[in-house]
């Protein structure tokens, strides 16, 4: 076992760990953070990304002894400080951009990563952007146009709904 | 209260608030003190004898509670199909059992021997690897025609890989044979569809408790059916009394067919919680997922199509060999039977249909109902069939399926495969589908594709298919061992705020949402309100579940049956503390009103009567406020929908872009439209999926080569396109309060030949004569196609 102390969404944690427990596990299991979803193990669905020191990350593919001393970010902590959601997570909800709710953490974590580097994405940039982040329930259609919403652009003549 | 919440709003999820903050609560996110976990040993091989199993190695590894194999489940019942089907002779279909834990022999790659209970997980993988399984590994049954032509048998004990010979309609199969001898022309068209993995985001989780002192048994579980599940368990595998057990589906990431199942990995987690007094948690990883779960589709199918002259649909007949894996899910008999041949004539006046399925057992994973669940396999024969008749016979392909539609003045209309459908109008959704597609404008994007070497098609199609499977009279007859009803009881608290509890299952349809809209405008009060209860056999009544796209039109049916009844009840209530006559006593906008008077109290005060019945008459009114209705359909809901797609084809590659997808849905009356064009959108993302990304593939010893998300092919987000969707014309269903139909499946059924057609229009439009290719459409199935036309 071995300690680690990190901070989670402006939080100081520690955990007494295994070598080969996984950041998305000490999250889950030790930490009791639940909001971060498992939903492979080659990591390619992307439901446990996370932010490490300002990277994306798919919390299943760090070792949680490999975030000693970093600044984590998860979906706990996306909305703001008065507890309504933040304005990824409210373009989200305004264009249906989830229904079964097991990706979406990912999918909010993923777009604020790319909003942060290219705050004007085109649809084609937010397609291929997603590339690492599966969903079975939407089609991709509203998540996608939920991105371009949150970012600012008008997406009304995006095809109905 | 205004019913801007009411039924048509596009009101916006409350669900979804939780989903986003990373609040809500999956299986797998529950944990309790003192629990511990399992982890299955499962085969390597697809055909084995076990041997022996020797785990005292793994017994003596740190953390190791238990371990379970076969042989301790032997005196407990099997997980059973759910629908009786018989051959055309008359034999009833073979059910070899299904165990908990394989017991004397592996049947498909992943099929558990074992189970290791520790205190931790990894402890219970460690332990599990120390398993020494001494299996004898035999030649493995992969491939369907194989499977019925050799004597080497899934099941030993039947002596036959044919599960039944089924015939649908067998007094038509002399007459259709008949006509498609004596027709001026037939197309004939083989083709499979392919096979899919389910590949809902959350992997099955189950978690079982056990209480020694009360005998009650709690099990946590991914379920899209919870009371089914509870049944199943009880009535057939455990035996443990439906009293003393509990099944909570909470949150549920998604199903499409492959969580109504039972599965053995529920029992055992019971069964463990009961020997050590602890609670047992397993959730599979992804590679379980995809070895385990009940898979879709796997049909080979020959399709004819028989017409006169004039392009008449005289008949269509096929014979298809279906797959059922290693065995019986608990509905795979269903599925390509009565939710596959009844569908099989389609939109059209064809006046004969026979179809013949067999059903063939492999040394595969369980298949059984995937999002569409039958009306995928029989709309991508017809649709495809019907695409390669006009191109054989020079007509156009939408101008042959208009010519043959069935007219909106023949409703009630009963179809050639024995059907009685209600209501359509297939004409004004083609009319829309052209109009919404600017189809006029394909000509001129075609030329667009051609100027930068690429090759554009259009492909169409009509489908219709059947929701809400029912009535529990009709099934019974035709073999289902359940009813097909639902149940909701809606309770208005004291304080006015209303509980309603209902037997469907949300796992991302919205029912948190839309329920209370229905809610809402029948009480003209505020939908927020009204809160929605299910998942939990302890709180809501006994319910089927959510699959066939039956949630709205059968338990939203009994949630206003049992409204009604509320309001019939507040009426009395109203009247006694009005002082008038029930008769005279008006009830509109949340409001009871005396006629022609302007005495009158709210809804929120006749809640707060019910339950302080002070002065009441008792003799003429109970206290309290709480209805509960069942519901059973008097027939299915038939959707129906034209769809258009248009791709572009690079010749260099094969590789195939879909540019358009539309889809015109009839769905009768809508109650979210947001949440309804969402459904639709998942299903053609499933379709597109279908058509050119997914195929599950086994080798000729049954190890699947498709077992993760590096080897399937997922759709992801830049493999599709926007879609276009429009449910402008829906025809009221006729038979259910709500007039609506089911819109879950759609998408799914009405894509995939949307896709291929559009492939097989663009490939011709090259000058190549390629008049079919097997889903899914890949870069290399398409360009050795192109080749070989070349």
């Amino acid at each position: 076992m071995t300690k680690v102390t990190m901070t989670i969404n402006g939080k100081e944690v520690s955990g007494d760990v295994e070598g080969r427990t996984l950041l998305s596990s000490f999250l889950r299991e030790d930490l009791r953070m639940t909001g971060t979803h498992i939903g492979c193990d080659t990591s390619q669905c992307g439901a446990c990304t996370v932010h490490v020191n300002g990277k994306t990350v798919k919390s299943c593919t760090m070792f949680a002894a490999e975030a000693e001393g970093a600044q984590v970010s998860t979906i706990e902590g996306q909305a703001n400080a008065d507890g309504s959601l933040n304005v990824i997570q409210q373009a989200f909800q305004d264009h249906h951009g989830l229904q079964c709710g097991f990706c979406t953490p990912g999918m909010v974590m993923t777009t604020a990563a790319l909003l942060k580097i290219n705050p004007k994405p085109s649809e084609q940039e937010v397609r291929e952007h997603l590339e690492g982040n599966i969903c079975r329930c939407t089609g991709y259609h509203n998540i996608v146009k939920a991105i371009l919403a949150a970012s600012g652009q008008d997406v009304s003549t995006i095809a109905a709904e | 209260m205004p019913k801007d919440g009411g039924i048509g709003a596009a009101t916006t999820r409350r669900e979804d608030v939780r989903f986003l903050t990373g609040t809500g609560r999956y299986t797998d996110d529950i944990q309790t003190h003192a629990e511990c976990a399992a982890i299955f040993a499962r085969s390597t091989v697809a055909n084995g004898i076990i041997k022996s199993i020797d785990t005292t190695a793994a017994a003596a590894m740190p953390g190791v509670l238990a371990i379970f194999t076969g042989e301790d489940f032997v005196e407990v019942g099997g997980n059973p199909a759910g629908w009786l089907i018989n051959s055309r002779d008359g034999e009833p279909m073979k059910e070899p059992k299904r165990p908990v834990l394989a017991h004397g022999k592996v049947r498909h790659v992943g099929d558990a021997y074992a189970a290791v209970i520790a205190e931790t997980v990894q402890q219970a993988r460690d332990a599990a690897e120390m398993i020494e399984a001494d299996i004898e590994e035999l030649p493995a049954v992969v491939n369907m025609k194989d499977a019925l032509a050799g004597d080497n048998f899934v099941h030993d004990e039947i002596g036959t890989n044919q599960c039944f010979d089924w015939g649908w309609i067998e007094d038509n199969r002399a007459a259709t044979d008949e006509a498609i001898k004596n027709a001026h022309h037939v197309t004939t068209l083989e083709l499979v569809n392919n096979r899919l993995v389910p590949n809902a985001m959350e992997p099955r989780c189950s978690i079982g408790s056990y209480h020694p002192g009360t005998g009650d048994y709690t099990l946590h579980t991914t379920s899209q059916n919870p009371h089914l599940t509870r049944l199943l368990i009880s009535a057939f595998v455990m035996g443990i009394p439906e009293n003393k057990l509990t099944v909570i589906a909470p949150d549920v990431g998604g199903g499409f067919g492959s969580k109504i199942y039972h599965y053995g990995e529920e029992a055992l987690v019971l069964a463990a919680a009961k020997k050590l007094g602890r609670t047992v948690k397993w959730t599979a990883d992804r590679s379980e997922a995809f070895l385990t779960d009940a898979h879709g589709r796997d049909h080979v199918t020959k399709i004819e199509l028989a017409m006169d002259k004039d392009g008449n649909f005289l008949a269509f007949r096929t014979e298809t060999h279906a797959n059922v894996g290693a065995y019986l899910s608990n509905f795979a008999t269903a599925t390509p039977t009565f939710l596959h041949g009844t569908l099989m004539a389609g939109n059209y006046t064809v006046p004969l249909v026979y179809v013949n399925v067999k059903a063939v057992f492999t040394n595969t994973a369980p298949v059984d109902a995937y999002r569409g669940a039958g009306r995928p396999e029989a709309t991508y024969s017809l649709e495809r069939v019907i695409d390669m008749a006009a191109r054989e016979i020079g007509r156009d392909p939408t101008d042959l399926r208009r010519q043959n539609f069935i007219k909106p003045d023949q409703y009630p209309y009963a179809s050639a495969a024995g059907l009685e459908y209600d209501s359509g109008n297939y004409d004004a959704l083609m009319d829309k589908m052209e109009e919404v597609s600017d189809k006029a404008g394909f000509a001129a994007r075609r030329a667009e594709s051609e100027a930068k070497g690429l090759l554009r098609g259009f492909g169409v199609n009509a489908y219709i298919e059947a929701c809400g499977i029912a009535p529990s009279n009709l099934v019974g007859i035709l073999g289902s061992r359940v009813g097909l009803y639902d149940a909701a009881t809606v309770r208005v608290n004291a304080t006015g705020n209303l509980s309603v509890m209902v037997g469907a299952h949300s796992h991302g349809q919205g029912h948190e949402t839309v329920f209370p809209q229905v809610v809402a405008e029948m009480l003209g009060i505020d939908p927020m309100s009204i809160e929605i209860v299910h998942g939990d056999t302890s709180k809501i009544p006994f319910g089927m579940g959510t699959y066939g796209s039956r949630s709205l039109a059968v338990c939203g049916s009994a949630v206003v049956r049992a409204t009604e009844k509320i309001i019939n009840k507040a009426k009395k209530i109203a009247a006694h503390m009005l002082e008038a006559a029930e008769a005279d006593i008006d009830f509109t906008d949340g409001e009871f009103s005396v006629a022609g008077t302007d005495k009158k109290v709210s809804f929120g005060e006749v809640a707060l009567k019910a339950y302080i019945p002070h002065n009441f008459p008792l003799e003429d009114i109970e206290p309290g406020l709480e209805e509960t209705a069942f519901y059973d359909p008097a027939n299915f809901t038939y959707p129906s929908g034209a769809y258009c797609c248009e791709v572009e084809i690079d010749p260099e590659t094969g590789k195939v872009r879909v540019d358009r997808m539309t889809a015109v849905d009839d769905f009768g009356n809508v109650i979210n439209p947001m949440v309804v064009t969402g459904q639709v959108h998942g299903g053609l993302g499933q379709g597109i999926g279908q058509a050119l990304l997914e195929n599950t593939t086994y080798d000729e010893n049954g190890q699947l080569l498709s077992a993760s998300y590096m080897d399937y092919a997922m759709p992801r987000a830049d493999d599709v396109p926007y879609y276009i969707v429009d449910h402008s014309q829906g025809n009221a269903c006729t038979h259910n309060p709500l007039g609506v139909k089911g819109c879950g499946e759609a998408g799914a059924i009405g894509s995939p030949p949307t896709v291929v057609n559009a492939v097989i229009d663009a490939i011709q439009s090259g000058g190549m004569n390629v008049t079919h290719i097997d889903m899914p459409v890949s870069p290399h199935r398409v360009w050795a196609a192109m080749n070989n036309a070349k």
